[in-house]
């Protein structure tokens, strides 16, 4: 185990080195400066500003004292606000990202076991086939224009949540519930799609002839069976989400991290959008790395640990 | 327990040759099909990828139609009739009788801007342009764009793929490990970073997303292929001495075009849908150029009081979204039919 | 036919399958017997309706399964009448299963103690603890070696010929009445096959249970069973005890079963096979289902479906060629030499009943 993980991180680490390297030189390559936000400055102005962004020494210097600082979390200076470090502004907008996110994962990935289950359990029923609408008209709206129809109808006109404002988790209701579709609609197939699997595997026709009752059949054996499979696309939702929350963090003007990538996109922070994308590469090789340990941990048959035998 | 009816005379004959023909004992019931032949039939009788089919085909030929005939010019600026709601002649509803609610009250938009005799059936933008036309216009840009960068997905992702499974080893795991450094950022950003290298517009919107959505087709590739290299036709046709291209492109690629094809129909509504968010950010396709995702995005602006602006990209795009997802389930299964049931 | 020592009486059973392309005729009239203790075999070809016979005994046939007709009667109770909850009380108590392949019939996610356990706490209500306990009595009588510490092992750590006794451990936990077993050395290698079989005689005998074994080979019936039926096209076609299926078979559809049968006897010579392939069940043909790849085929085959014809008290053939009108055939030569061998038999048994005592047996119809 010890020895699995060791190897996991050492790619996790070397993923990252690949990622801050090669977003440090295509960033290099972008005709912009910090200085074409501000016009007609003096040659000396000029002077004064490439050196505090670091920008007179060579590249390969350059390149050197970001990696050194991305190690420590300091990935430079932005250059909107010139005065405020890239990390002080991204540590300061991860928690509401954070937080809609893993809402929006929790809520998505629950109702969606719920719906999957029951459309498999009753197959070929009405139950089965709004199971699937609900989850292909999920997968088929764009989250964007889901949180436009939920800002209007729920908040504007039934007023029953606040729109375009931060505060407690009301605030954060429909931002989750914009965000959580897809994970919904995803999992909800994937879940029944797995489970119409199982219920027709022999294990579970054994199940019935030791006498189990149906839901004793579901809840014992076919329940586990097509749950652990799950896990594996985590990851991808994972990543459906961070790119969701870039549009869903804006419409609800949510101060998080999406809504700070795409400012940083409209006006040329290139340190900024570094920085991002290192922590997005970062986060999701973390959820990686944790969903692949907890499926070892819980599918018996992949046990990383390996038992001498 | 043995008969008592009276049993004809004959009855104890041994069978004639003639009649035994006709009996036949290797009769098939049912007409051999081809796989091909198999999977169409299936598909047929899917009633939603056979109703997805056809409403893609119609969407196809209006979005592409309308390059030769189109109700209006989808760029005509005409501010005189800025933002007139649907009208749809012939249909009395609230919403699609160009009456709109100002202040309170209901009133006729048309009459107001002294258009009555004309009819929008999806209504003007704020710029008095036609919105139907412009909604053909943006699915033609979409589309385009989507299908352009399957187009390339589909070449980079099934070599790529192949070439990985069929040389395995170490080559395979150094490709394997490439594809996971792509998959480990996720592929919204690394379009956006390249959409900054190479300048927003149509282009690199495309070549941005085809070179980052290739991955899942490589794998799925791969896979597939690792499983055939190790079938008794392969092996035959390597023992026989036939080059790795031929190899490819006589063996490989036909088994593995039910993969690649599913896949295709999965590909393409994720193409449509990246292209949508990019242009609602803002570094997508800029005016007076549009697509689905420009379209939502200023249709947006204006939802709380011009809603329609809005719903009508957003139904359009939303059911081409479900008709590639349904039509792709439905390949599936008409693929494998093991799937269901 | 009704008997005190039957414990299982399947009357004029018919199941179809509602498909797309219409009814499939799964089962048509079948009836048999299964007495206390005993082990009867059913066997045929694939398709040709023993798993669905097996599985409507269970009430645990594929949701577009239609029985249409008959009865099955378990100590006298019609067990088609029996709600899902009565049948769940059955199952796994008094009626136990072991499926064919045990690579993919034990739950790959539990441990394999529990999954023993579990009918005991279904059925009997026990505590987890002492269902384990008892389990591992049960791993021990079916030869796991080193149970206690292989008892909270998952299936994939053991290989198929421990997992089939696992399954078997599963199904006889609760010392049933009848055990069905459906094909369950099919999926074995050949000298795994002979322990399983081994071990099922060993155990019938141990917890005195009728076993219902199931199979498309003849070669594991001859050491197992006492009775046999055979099947063709979703019908019995001829039922005996082993000796008189084996020896004296009347059937051509038997006979092609036990001619396609190596024997120490089959020289360099090629095996022979029944030629053609079973029908379409959708649509059966009229009369003898048999006849289009009978070599023996008579005319009246093509029209009406044979009865059952009597050969002994305990042996009965559908076939034509047992009317006292048909003609005389000969079987295939294998067969011919294994009726002889079975007339010596007779011969040599009435000999020395003879001269032991009065003969009970009724005399042997040929």
């Amino acid at each position: 185990m010890a020895k699995y993980l060791a190897k996991r991180i050492f790619y996790l680490v070397l993923t990252l080195f690949i990622v801050i390297t090669v977003t440090f030189f295509l960033m290099k390559l972008l005709p912009g400066t910090p200085l074409t936000n501000q016009a007609k400055l003096s040659k000396s102005q000029i002077a004064l500003i490439y050196e505090q962004y670091g920008l007179n020494k060579p590249v390969w210097q350059q390149y050197l004292l970001y990696l050194a600082g991305a190690v420590r979390g300091n990935f430079g200076t932005s250059f909107q606000f010139s005065d405020q470090p890239v990390s002080y502004l991204l540590s300061s907008r991860i928690g509401p990202s954070l937080q809609i996110g893993l809402q929006a994962m929790i809520f998505g990935v629950i109702i969606g076991i719920i719906v999957g289950s029951f459309g498999a359990m009753k197959q070929n029923t009405w139950v089965d086939t709004s199971a699937t609408f609900v989850s292909i008209l999920g997968i088929s709206i764009p989250s964007f224009v889901l949180a436009v129809l939920l800002q209007y109808y729920l908040g504007l006109k039934l007023g029953w949540f606040p729109i375009a404002e931060w505060g407690g988790f009301i605030y954060t209701v429909l931002p989750t519930l914009a965000l959580g579709a897809t994970p919904l609609a995803e999992s909800a197939r994937f879940v029944r799609t797995e489970m119409v699997d199982v219920l027709s595997s022999d294990y579970i026709e054994l199940a019935k002839a030791k006498g189990l009752s149906r839901t004793g059949v579901i809840y014992h054996h076919a329940l586990r069976n097509s749950l652990i499979p799950l896990i594996t696309i985590v990851g991808p939702l994972a990543v459906n989400i961070m790119t969701g929350s870039m549009v869903v963090e804006n419409i609800f003007s949510i101060p998080g991290i999406g809504e700070q990538f795409v400012k940083s996109v409209l006006t040329n922070d290139y340190p900024t959008i570094m920085g991002l994308t290192i922590i997005y590469s970062f986060m999701l090789c973390v959820v990686l790395l944790f969903t692949d340990i907890l499926y070892g941990i819980v599918d018996p048959r992949i046990r990383i640990t390996g038992k001498a035998n | 327990m043995a008969d008592t009816v009276k049993l004809p005379e004959d009855s104890f004959k041994p069978i004639s040759a003639d009649d035994r023909t006709a009996l036949d004992s290797e009769k098939i019931a049912a007409p051999s099909l081809t796989f091909a032949q198999d999977a169409w039939r299936r598909l047929r009788k899917n009633k939603g990828a056979w109703i997805s089919l056809i409403v893609l085909a119609i969407v196809f030929i209006m979005a592409f139609g309308s390059i030769f005939v189109s109700p209006h010019d989808p760029n005509a600026v005409n501010p005189s009739y800025a933002n007139l709601p649907s009208k749809i002649p012939g249909i009395g509803i609230n919403g699609f009788n160009g009456t709109l609610v100002q202040a309170g009250q209901r009133v006729d938009a048309y009459k107001q801007a002294g258009a009555s005799n004309l009819h929008y059936i999806m209504g003007t933008d704020y710029l008095g342009r036609d919105l139907f036309s412009r909604v053909l216009y943006g699915t033609r840009i979409s589309l385009i764009i989507a299908l352009v960068a399957t187009l390339f997905d589909l070449t980079i992702g099934v070599t790529y793929g192949m070439f990985s499974g069929w040389k395995g080893g170490r080559i395979d795991t150094i490709m394997q490990r490439i594809i996971e450094i792509i998959l480990s950022i996720p592929n919204l950003v690394v379009i956006v970073l390249l959409i900054l290298i190479l300048k927003p517009g149509m282009t690199s919107i495309i070549i941005a997303i085809a070179l980052t959505s290739w991955t899942n087709m490589a794998r799925l590739v791969r896979a597939q292929t690792m499983e055939l290299k190790e079938q008794e036709f392969i092996l035959a046709a390597r023992t026989l001495g036939e080059r790795p291209m031929q190899i490819a492109f006589k063996h490989l690629l036909p088994n593995l075009s039910s993969v690649i094809i599913i896949n295709t129909m999965f590909t393409i509504p994720n193409a449509i849908f990246f292209e949508a968010t990019l242009s609602y950010i803002g570094i997508g396709i800029s005016s007076p150029q549009a697509s689905l995702g420009t379209l939502l995005n200023d249709g947006q602006k204006n939802f709380q009081f011009l809603p329609y602006q809005m719903w009508w990209p957003a139904l359009v795009l939303s059911i081409i979204m479900l008709a590639f997802n349904l039509l792709g389930d439905g390949l599936r299964d008409a693929f494998d039919p093991r799937t269901k049931e | 036919m009704e008997n005190e020592k039957n414990i299982l009486e399947v009357r004029n059973l018919q199941v179809n399958f509602k498909t797309y392309a219409g009814d499939v005729k799964a089962i048509r009239d079948v009836s048999f017997d299964l007495r206390k203790g005993e082990t009867l075999a059913i066997v045929g070809e694939s398709g040709s309706g023993k798993s669905v016979t097996t599985r409507t005994i269970m009430g645990l046939n594929a949701s577009n399964a239609d029985i249409a007709s008959g009865t099955i009667k378990y100590k006298g109770d019609d067990l088609l009448k029996k709600s899902e909850k009565e049948m769940e009380a059955i199952r796994g108590q008094d009626i136990a299963e072991i499926f064919q392949d045990p690579m993919t019939s034990l739950d790959p996610t539990m441990k394999i103690g529990r999954q023993i356990a579990e009918p005991l706490m279904v059925h009997k209500g026990m505590k987890k603890e002492k269902a384990l306990a008892q389990a591992l009595e049960m791993m021990k009588l079916v030869g796991i070696t080193d149970a206690e510490n292989r008892i909270n092992d998952y299936p994939h750590q053991f290989s198929g010929g421990m997992r089939q006794r696992i399954v078997i451990a599963i199904a006889l936990v609760n010392y049933p009445e009848i055990l069905i077993a459906d094909e369950p050395t099919t999926a074995l290698d050949v000298t795994i096959q002979a322990q399983i079989l081994n071990l099922m005689k060993e155990l019938q005998d141990k917890i005195s249970t009728s076993i219902i074994f199931i199979t498309h080979d003849l070669g594991v019936v001859a050491g197992m069973a006492d009775r046999v039926a055979v099947m063709y096209a979703g019908k019995i076609v001829e039922y005996g005890t082993v000796d008189e299926i084996f020896y004296n078979p009347k059937h051509p559809y038997t006979w092609g079963l036990l001619s396609s049968m190596p024997t120490m006897d089959t020289g360099g010579d090629e095996l022979p096979s029944i030629p053609g392939t079973p029908p379409d069940l959708l649509d059966p043909p009229k009369g003898d289902a048999f006849a289009a790849r009978n070599a023996y085929a008579l005319k009246i085959d093509t029209e009406k479906e044979p009865p059952f014809f009597k050969v002994s008290d305990t042996h009965y053939a559908a076939t034509w060629l047992m009317h006292p009108d048909a003609p005389e055939v000969t079987p295939p030569a294998q067969i011919v030499e294994r009726q002889k061998k079975y007339a010596d038999m007779q011969s040599k048994l009435v000999q020395t009943q003879r001269t032991t005592g009065p003969v009970e047996e009724e005399e042997e119809q040929q």
